[in-house]
């Protein structure tokens, strides 16, 4: 009875360990694709509108063997870096310019507002007319929606430096390059690893919605092409497979930022903390 | 003997007569902010520091201690009246010849000790490898030298601080501005880095302005005290030299009958300040 309680209400102290935590997890995958499964099979959801999970499974694997998803897994991928690196590159150098030129941003500051509140999705059309149906309009909607993030992320580091720092640089000497490189650049960078998730996952989202409204290749096209034909294991097996890739691109970004942010506190530092 | 002496101090480069700081009728008024009055820290602030002279300056808290400090190192402009370094007038621009000790960390969270410390040297164009030397060497003697490679959130307060000092320290400022270091330190920790800072400065005796609000750390480390009245507009009510014999201790020296006689003195013109400054403050309450 306690044991149920503790469940739904919470309970004070430690979480059990991560073994029997990893095992209640698997028990709500296979819990929740059993009843999928069940329901299916004796039509009380209809197969046709809900898929099966064997059928999926089967499909995804299918898919994998014959080897004629990695085409599409590699224009996706292609696509969500090439959106990262020229939103992220556009958002550092145009956010750190912004911010060191206070009537340029003053003067831009409306339309840099105006043009983050459009909703990305219409400008996918636009593109494909003016790009083209091949990566690069989606390479183009990815970008719309990462150098908004990394640009306010950079404008805010840049403008939100630490005086003390900044003016401890200055009194050791520091010219206005040199300022520039070691305290602005830094303590723009530290506000943009810290938006590299975000900023990621908006590149995948410009790829994959770009793909989905028009294009020949990658894992939104294949979602669409499988939806065309009313194809829902194929529907599903493609958000398996976009879940799956979305976790592994996460996990690889997370690698990243644990090397790049070494120098920050973590909770389990015990080394010398008594101040 | 005085001849040989003399050729020591020449070969060190000139020493004129020079004061290392003198401030003539400084007054520093701030634009508030939008729509705030304008707001002067301190005003007509004369202040002459020798060379190998050790200043402190108390006053109440916002009494615009920090403002003197800031002038000297060339951070802010006054509105009025004038710095000179060394005889040389400072006119816009840093003061190459400080080294500015904050009292809020200032050290870079994303840089190693090691990094932080030779700063200074980096900016000055030496190559790393040198500076990299130094700024160990620096470690070693403010008692870091395991140090190295840990980021100023893996040492504890003091740690910071004596990290701080070496950077300071590094580029061999003649003059060293210092704004409540310790402020933020448990009191042996304190007394302890009190000492060693002492230590530091007897070695080679720079000019040191000392900014704290702690009349006892004032008496026991310098040789002259300034005392500024309460803010706005602080201008300089007392000033008392310090004629303790050296070398001291400061956790010591405060039990003698000399320091006591002079902290009786100094605090009688303190006290008014800092009950103005406490007046002001229930007043407005």
């Amino acid at each position: 009875m306690t044991a149920i309680k503790e469940f739904f209400v919470g309970r004070d102290g430690n979480l059990p360990g991560r073994p029997s935590l990893l095992l209640w997890q698997f028990v709500v995958l296979a819990g929740f694709f059993a009843a999928w499964q069940f329901l299916t099979d004796h039509n009380i959801l209809d197969p046709f509108f809900f898929g099966s999970p064997k059928e999926i499974i089967a499909r995804t694997w299918a898919d994998f063997a014959s080897g004629q998803i990695y085409i599409h897994l590699w224009i996706t991928l292609i696509e969500t870096l090439l959106a990262f690196a020229i939103g992220t590159f556009g958002g550092v150098v145009i956010g750190f310019w912004f911010a060191r030129a206070p009537l340029l941003s003053a003067i831009f500051d409306p339309f840099i507002k105006a043009a983050n509140a459009i909703p990305r999705v219409v400008l996918a059309p636009i593109f494909a007319l003016w790009l083209g149906l091949g990566i690069w309009s989606k390479v183009a909607l990815g970008v719309t929606l990462v150098f908004f993030v990394v640009f306010f992320n950079v404008y805010q580091g840049v403008k939100e430096v630490n005086l003390v720092i900044l003016n401890n640089s200055r009194v050791l000497g520091a010219n206005r390059n040199q300022l520039l490189r070691t305290v602005y650049l830094p303590s723009a960078l530290t506000w943009l690893f810290s938006s590299l998730h975000t900023a990621v996952g908006f590149a995948l989202v410009g790829a994959v919605v770009g793909e989905y409204l028009g294009a020949s290749a990658g894992l939104g096209y294949r979602i669409a092409q499988s939806e065309g034909v009313f194809d829902t294991n194929g529907v599903f097996s493609g958000m398996l497979i976009l879940t799956a890739f979305v976790i592994a691109i996460d996990a690889v970004v997370t690698l990243i930022e644990k090397r790049l942010l070494v120098w920050r506190p973590q909770q389990t530092t015990t080394l010398n903390a008594q101040g | 003997m005085l001849v040989a002496l003399k050729d020591i101090d020449d070969r060190n480069g000139p020493r004129s007569d020079a004061p290392a700081v003198s401030l003539r009728d400084v007054t520093c008024t701030f634009s508030g902010s939008s729509g705030s009055k304008p707001y002067t820290a301190v005003q007509n602030i004369n202040l002459d520091i020798a060379d190998g002279e050790f200043v402190s300056v108390v006053g109440p808290t916002g009494c615009g201690k920090s403002t003197i400090l800031n002038v000297t190192a060339g951070l802010i402009k006054p509105s009025k009246g004038s710095a000179s370094i060394f005889g040389a007038p400072l006119v816009g621009g840093m003061n190459p010849q400080s080294g500015y000790l904050f009292q809020s960390e200032a050290l870079m969270p994303w840089r190693t000790t090691v990094q932080n410390v030779m700063l200074g040297l980096e900016y000055r164009g030496v190559d790393v490898a040198t500076a990299k030397d130094r700024a160990a060497w620096w470690l070693e003697t403010v008692g870091l030298g395991q140090f190295h490679d840990h980021y100023p959130h893996q040492l504890s307060g003091g740690q910071r601080k004596r990290v701080a000092l070496a950077q300071t320290l590094i580029t061999d400022p003649k003059i060293i501005l210092m704004d409540e270091p310790f402020s933020a330190l448990d009191i042996q920790t304190r007394q302890l880095m009190e000492n060693e800072l002492l230590d530091l400065w007897a070695a080679d005796r720079k000019a040191v302005i000392f900014v704290t609000h702690d009349l006892e750390e004032a008496i026991s480390m310098s040789d002259r005290v300034v005392v500024l009245s309460a803010g706005p507009a602080s201008c300089i009510v007392g000033e008392f030299s310090i004629d303790l014999p050296r070398p001291r201790d400061v956790s010591e020296i405060r039990l003698t009958s000399g320091f006591l006689d002079v902290h009786k003195a100094i605090w009688a013109t303190l006290k008014e300040e800092v009950l103005k400054t406490y007046g002001k403050r229930s007043a407005r309450r």
